[in-house]
């Protein structure tokens, strides 16, 4: 059965940030990088949930140019409202999550995430 | 597919990070309405994404131009797209370090935001299939990339 963002929403008990987001897109990898040419250069293609604790507007501008399927934020930080609204103008799922990077990443990859196709 | 020839100008403005990354957002919708192959959109977005970075974070501002050229102008079956960059200032004191990556001259400030990792012109060569720079310190910067469409 397919992972979808309604998987991680509740399995890694997130918090959902845009709440109009289609939470029944698949995903197919996982990433976690807070620089973000790295991200570009390396974060693959389609369906990945992108963990950074980076919380400005660039953040979502790099999520949609790489169609990801959305921005986890770790250890409970917000993102910056301007953020927010982007992400919601281009149907960007933002979640946050208790927990840091480092357990966020080991769960999805228990939960049979993989690492995404290098592009 | 067969295009119809484009040319379009976009202006970037120096050091204002809250619109940083609108023009390659522009350019990647303008290249999905006409149906450019998804693959070539998302190495055009990327290298364009770098390029409105680079003229963002080191430049006192410049252009980035978009230009379509269809197989049927040039006599074959591939056509091309090109990204041109070119900028006011300052230029880039030795281009073959800038190539380098995890090179960078970037700020602390603007390395906090998670910009200047170096990678953003071996992004823009990776990326095209064709990729030129030429710079020259105390005028300005131009990059010329290329990528090819059916």
């Amino acid at each position: 059965m397919p992972i979808t963002l309604e998987t991680l929403h509740s399995e890694l008990n997130l918090k959902l940030l845009t709440p109009e987001s289609d939470l029944s897109r698949e995903v197919t990898a996982g990433y976690c990088c807070d620089l973000l040419s790295w991200a570009l250069a390396h974060g693959g293609t389609g369906g990945v949930a992108w963990v950074t604790v980076q919380t400005h507007m660039n953040v979502v501008a790099v999520a949609t140019l790489l169609d990801m399927a959305c921005v986890i934020l770790p250890d409970n930080i917000d993102p910056e409202p301007d953020a927010l609204q982007k992400a919601n103008d281009e149907s960007i799922a933002i979640f946050k999550a208790e927990q840091n990077a480092y357990a966020l990443c080991g769960q999805m990859w228990a939960m049979g995430i993989g690492q995404a196709n290098r592009s | 597919m067969s295009h119809e020839a484009l040319h379009e100008s976009y202006v970037v403005q120096a050091h204002n990070f809250a619109s940083a990354g609108e023009v390659s957002a522009s350019i990647k919708r303008l290249l999905r309405h006409i149906g450019i192959d998804f693959g070539v959109i998302r190495r055009v977005s990327i290298a364009a994404y770098e390029v409105e970075l680079n003229l963002v974070i080191h430049s006192r501002g410049g252009r980035i131009d978009l230009e379509i050229i269809p197989p049927i102008e040039i006599g074959g079956e591939t056509g091309w797209l090109h990204l041109t960059s070119t900028d006011v200032g300052p230029g880039i004191r030795d281009v073959d370090l800038a190539m380098q990556e995890g090179w960078s001259t970037a700020t602390d400030d603007v390395r906090d935001l998670g910009f200047g990792a170096g990678m953003g012109l071996p992004n823009m060569r990776r990326n095209a299939d064709s990729f030129e720079i030429t710079s020259e310190y105390g005028v300005g910067t131009t990059i010329k990339m290329g990528f090819k469409i059916q």
